[in-house]
């Protein structure tokens, strides 16, 4: 009947220190999907630096730049694309769900 | 004829009126004092009668009996055991550790010579 | 080329298909089959109202006036999408878990359910997106005019067309946003007329891009050497305005009103973000692909002055494609009326439920205890508010007269823009309060509105003084050059101060203020949503809930009642399966069941949690906290009651426990007696009966047989003395007689009397040098202790020549006397037990009855010291230690 302090269930249980190989992976992947829109903003900040006739050198062609856009653009939709396959694939509970989002 | 009776007993006082008792009676009286090797005496001895004490030195008079009676040849040996202790507990553990007759102390001298006769007439009817 | 007419006839029959696909998913919807309609593809085509028709006519405008930059407008978005883990994955999240129903709902949610809040980002939503609205009328009249032009029959007024346009989106929007009121806000029918109006804008864009490209420019290269050569062929970028579009849009896009509603509120599955964060990007690439080829062709093609951002509708109509031109122009169409119903429907929803129903709630002077038929005022409300929105913008187009395409959606873009710092800062920062984004948001839409809407949306609303002299005169407040800031992009200027002195305002002040506990409650529910929140899971009221319904109400009614209730239920559903189907009656049912034995808070906020796939509100919360502190209390007392009781039984047990160990010694101990005493009693009795019944006994035996039954009898005597010596000295009724004397002194009484009359030698060693000690004590009782042990060495000790040393000692300030003989000693299993009553170490009998050093032992505890036994010492050795507390000095 007594209640000793071996009967109570324990302080809030805290988010694992260490995680499962599987877990672990999927934590990279998610910080790689944060990563892969600022490198798409650096990507297509570069433009910036071209040179637009104003100073020296010719200006880059317009096709160079539509091209380049347009590549990177895809670039970024096939990434996005395949994290959204590992995503699925790894749509499991994940057992360390604390990360904040 | 030779009656032999064993006398299994820590007290010498109560062992000395024994030992008359049945002397005049024509018994043949060997007497022990000590429990811890009172089965070796006793199968060396091989009496016609045992008379067991329960409180004795060494071994209670309730395990004596308990062996005695799992040893080949002792099963029908007539055995009257004697208490100082005389309570009810102590007769049903002497009635299943395989007694003959169970007597409280203190006897009187007529009632040990009834049990002792009684038995032996038991043992050599066949 | 098709007529007037025929493009009028074209474009009912289209709406009336687009009403024929909203109403059939609507249906499907209510009877549960719409698998297919909560696919990740219709979320995603749902997003493109993201593409109006400013993309649809205005990006190649754009591109003709000002090059790729055009693109920001589709970059921002992209990035915003891709980084979906980062951003929209946690708003979605919220937003299902919250409930929300719109952008300012969220706002006014998250800091502390402010309708001050929600007011303020509704007005700012409906002036900001009001001019856009304008600007699809602008554009279905125009393109309408462009078919009236090349049809002389035909009868046109432009005015008459945006009005029975606007007038005609308006019925379309209220038909289907306001049908019916759906809990979680979602219009099933019209997510689906949505998507396939992004498919038909898609094709017709691709198709009128396929025709310039290969239709005209023969083909990739010759066309990208086309551009090259063109006026627009070389990279020139204003840099500032690239950076700040491409920001502005990602904003934009997440809080646009429209997109708000269809990215978050229509959101059926949180899953469909991983779909859309890569398919809704390549919708935009896949839109924009073409723009600048169009763009460069019209050039080319059309004559000067010619609108660009009409090429889409004009290169087609110009080259004799009349039919492309028809595509082109519902794919237009498609846009413009798209982003119009959603649009009406996202702004209707914040204006009747944050400014309409506010103020008829208070009007009717109740407060939350109206009836029923709020239902019906809501949706009333709605449609008014759907009305009287696409009236601003009819009126907007009508006095203004439009402008260009695309200035008009970046201003748009900025003014919605001003909720970003508000809305990221909530979601993110704990630390964010309702004061902090009122500041913010206030600051940002007054800087937004002075900087860029009003000199931006025409002459006259700014006077010239101000424009050239600031306000008030102040030549640092110039509307496009604030603290004298100039030689900006109107747009980037207004965009970098109203956001950044927004952002600065709503961090400054929501450190320097302090929220209310609500606010901080959902703060935490906001910021930590993914602790708080279920999984991603749909909002399907399918079987799958019953289960967990099932599986959660065993766990409180207990696996049999449930099962019973869940059977009735079903039973009454009509039987179809094993568990009932989660209809609201039954829901409302369980709640009931549940709540009689968690509460009503609780129970409600349990199914909320399985059925509506949210998260407890703040009042659930607070409800249950009320409950749950009830529920301690009263549990806390029942606790303290059953432990009261079960110390009480604890104690019960013990002196029950104590009880039965002392009958136990008792039994034992009247056991031993009754043994000690019959053993004598049965000697006296055998020799007396041998003396009185045998005849001719001789005279010596008659004396042995005499001296027995003496020798047996002063033996019971004693024993007798001992028991009652013992019982009361163990009852503590003994009286001490405590005396001055010396140590020496009562040895030798003791000797005396222990060695009297004794046959038996026993040598006794002492040195009476040490025993020279005075102490006060019970000298006679101290004294029959020392005659015990030497008794005890008298009879016991089995040397030949028995020896008895008898030594004092100080040990530790403590007397101790040693009686040590010479015998064998005590066996060691003995030890322990030889100051037990009726203890018996040897076999031989010696008349004690084994009391005599248990008396012993109580006598010495009685004075204050105690015996012991001295093991090692080469025969039986017994220490008695005297009390410490008496006097004690050396003489």
């Amino acid at each position: 009947m007594s209640i000793g302090p071996e009967n109570e269930t324990g302080p809030v249980q805290a988010p694992p220190v260490f995680l499962e190989k599987q877990s672990y992976r999927r934590r990279r992947l998610s910080d790689a999907a944060r990563l892969l829109p600022i490198f798409g903003a650096l990507l297509f900040a570069v433009p910036l630096l071209w040179p637009d006739g104003s100073g020296d050198g010719d200006p880059v062609p317009m096709s160079v730049a539509i091209t380049y856009i347009f590549g990177i653009w895809v670039l970024l939709i096939v990434v996005g694309g395949l994290f959204g396959l590992a995503a699925r694939r790894w749509s499991g509970p994940d057992p360390g769900r604390s990360e904040r989002g | 004829m030779n009656r032999r009776v064993l006398l299994i007993e820590d007290e010498p006082n109560i062992t000395e009126a024994i030992r008359f008792l049945l002397s005049r009676e024509g018994w043949q009286v060997q007497t022990h004092a000590d429990g811890a090797d009172a089965v070796d005496v006793i199968t060396a001895a091989a009496p016609d009668l045992l008379i067991l004490d329960v409180m004795l030195p060494g071994k209670s008079g309730m395990d004596i009996l308990k062996e005695l009676r799992a040893l080949d040849g002792m099963q029908d040996l007539p055995v009257l055991m004697l208490t100082a202790r005389g309570q009810a507990r102590d007769r049903d553990m002497a009635e299943k550790a395989g007694v003959s007759r169970f007597m409280t102390k203190p006897f009187s001298n007529a009632e040990v010579l009834t049990a002792v006769r009684d038995l032996h007439a038991q043992a050599s009817r066949p | 080329m098709a007529s007037l007419n025929v493009l009028i006839l074209v474009c009912l029959g289209y709406v009336v298909f687009l009403f024929g696909v909203a109403f059939a998913s609507d249906r499907l919807a209510a009877t549960g089959r719409i698998r297919w309609l909560r696919s990740p593809l219709i979320y995603t085509l749902s997003l493109s109202i993201y593409c109006t028709a400013w993309t649809f006519y205005g990006a190649v405008g754009y591109a003709a006036r000002s090059g790729l930059e055009f693109v920001t407008i589709y970059l921002g978005p992209t990035l915003v999408m891709i980084g979906w883990w980062w951003g929209l994955r946690k708003l979605v999240r919220v937003g299902r878990s919250q409930r929300v129903t719109s952008i300012a709902d969220l706002i006014s949610s998250r800091f502390g359910k402010s309708n001050v809040l929600a007011i303020c980002v509704t007005v700012l939503a409906v002036i900001a997106v009001t001019p856009y609205i304008a600007l699809q009328l602008q554009s279905i009249t125009l393109s309408f005019s462009i078919f009236a032009e090349g049809d002389p029959d035909g009868f046109y007024r432009e005015g008459s067309s945006a009005f029975w346009v606007a007038a005609g989106l308006a019925v379309f929007a209220i038909l289907f946003g306001t049908r019916n009121l759906d809990a979680n806000e979602r219009h099933h029918g019209v997510v689906t007329a949505i998507a396939i109006e992004a498919v038909v804008k898609l094709v017709a864009l691709l198709a009128v891009g396929a025709f310039v490209v290969w239709g005209i420019g023969g083909g990739i290269e010759p066309m990208l050497q086309r551009i090259d050569q063109s006026e627009i062929g070389a990279w020139t970028i204003d840099k500032s305005r690239w950076a700040t579009i491409t920001f502005l849009a990602a904003a934009a896009f997440v809080c646009l009103p429209r997109m708000f509603q269809v990215m978050v509120v229509e959101n059926d599955d949180e899953r469909h973000l991983r779909t859309a964060a890569w398919a809704f990007p390549l919708y935009l690439l896949l839109m924009s692909l073409f723009v600048v080829p169009i763009a460069v062709v019209g050039l080319d093609l059309m004559p000067e002055g010619a609108n660009p951002d009409l090429f889409v509708l004009t290169i087609p109509l110009a080259q004799g494609e009349g039919g492309l031109a028809m595509l082109a122009f519902l794919g237009g169409f498609s846009s413009a009326t798209s982003m119009v119903i959603v649009a009406a429907m996202a702004l209707s929803t914040m204006v009747s439920n944050h400014i309409v129903m506010p103020i008829w709630l208070y009007s009717q002077g109740g407060g939350a205890s109206v009836s029923g038929d709020v239902r019906n005022i809501v949706l009333f409300s709605r449609r008014v508010s759907i009305a009287v929105i696409m009236g601003l913008g009819y009126f907007y187009f009508r006095f203004t007269g439009g402008g260009a395409l695309a200035s008009i959606g970046l201003i748009a873009f900025a003014g919605i823009a001003q909720i970003l710092p508000a809305l990221v800062g909530g979601l993110f920062w704990r630390g964010a309060t309702r004061t902090g984004a009122l500041v913010g948001l206030s600051i940002g839409f007054l800087l937004w509105l002075y900087t860029l809407l009003l000199p931006g949306i025409g002459s006259g609303l700014l006077s010239e003084s101000v424009m050239t002299n600031g306000l008030f005169g102040w030549h640092w407040l110039r509307p496009d050059a604030l603290f004298g800031i100039t030689g900006l992009d109107p747009t980037v200027h207004s965009v970098m101060w109203s956001l950044s002195l927004n952002t600065v305002a709503f961090c400054f002040v929501s450190l320097l203020s302090f929220p209310s506990p609500l606010e901080r409650l959902q703060g935490a529910q906001f910021v930590n949503v993914f602790d708080h929140s279920a999984g991603p899971r749909g909002w399907t009221g399918s079987v799958a809930q019953s289960e967990d319904l099932m599986i959660m109400s065993q766990r409180i009614l207990g696996a049999r009642e449930a099962q019973e209730f869940f059977h009735t239920e079903a039973l009454q559903q009509g039987g179809r399966g094993v568990l009932p189907d989660p209809t609201p009656a039954f829901l409302e049912r369980l709640e009931r069941e549940l709540g009689g034995s968690v509460g009503a808070a609780a129970a409600h906020a349990m199914i909320g949690q399985i059925v509506g796939g949210s998260s407890v509100s703040v009042q659930d919360l607070l409800a249950v906290a009320d409950e749950s502190a009830q529920l301690m209390e009263y549990s806390s007392q029942l606790e303290a009651k059953s432990s009261e009781l079960s110390r009480t039984a604890r104690k019960l047990q013990e002196a029950n426990e104590k009880l039965t160990q002392i009958s136990l010694q008792k039994d034992a101990f009247l056991s031993q007696v009754s043994h000690e005493l019959r053993t004598p009693m049965t000697s006296i009795r055998a020799f007396s009966e041998i003396l009185r019944d045998t005849d001719g006994l001789l005279p010596e035996d008659k004396t042995h047989y005499a001296t027995i039954i003496h020798d047996e009898a002063l033996r019971l005597t004693r024993l007798l003395d001992d028991l009652l010596d013992l019982s009361v000295l163990e009852s503590g009724q003994v009286s001490l007689n405590l005396r001055d004397g010396r140590l020496d002194a009562v040895l030798d009484r003791a000797l005396d009397s222990a060695l009297a009359g004794s046959t038996r030698k026993l040598l006794v060693k002492r040195q009476k040098s040490t025993e020279r000690i005075a102490l006060r004590s019970d000298l006679d009782r101290l004294g029959q202790v020392f005659i015990n042990l030497i008794a005890n060495a008298q009879k016991y000790c089995d040397a030949r020549h028995p020896i008895l040393t008898i030594s004092v000692h100080d040990v530790g300030g403590q007397v101790v006397v040693d009686f040590i003989d010479n015998g064998s000693g005590i066996p060691a299993e003995a030890q322990s037990m030889v100051f037990e009553k009726f203890a018996r170490v040897s076999s031989e009998k010696a008349g004690g009855a084994g009391l005599g050093l248990a008396i012993c032992r109580e006598i010495m505890q009685r004075l204050g010291g105690n015996v012991t036994y001295l093991a090692g010492q080469g025969g039986a050795g017994f220490r008695v230690s005297l009390a410490t507390n008496q006097e004690m000095a050396a003489e």
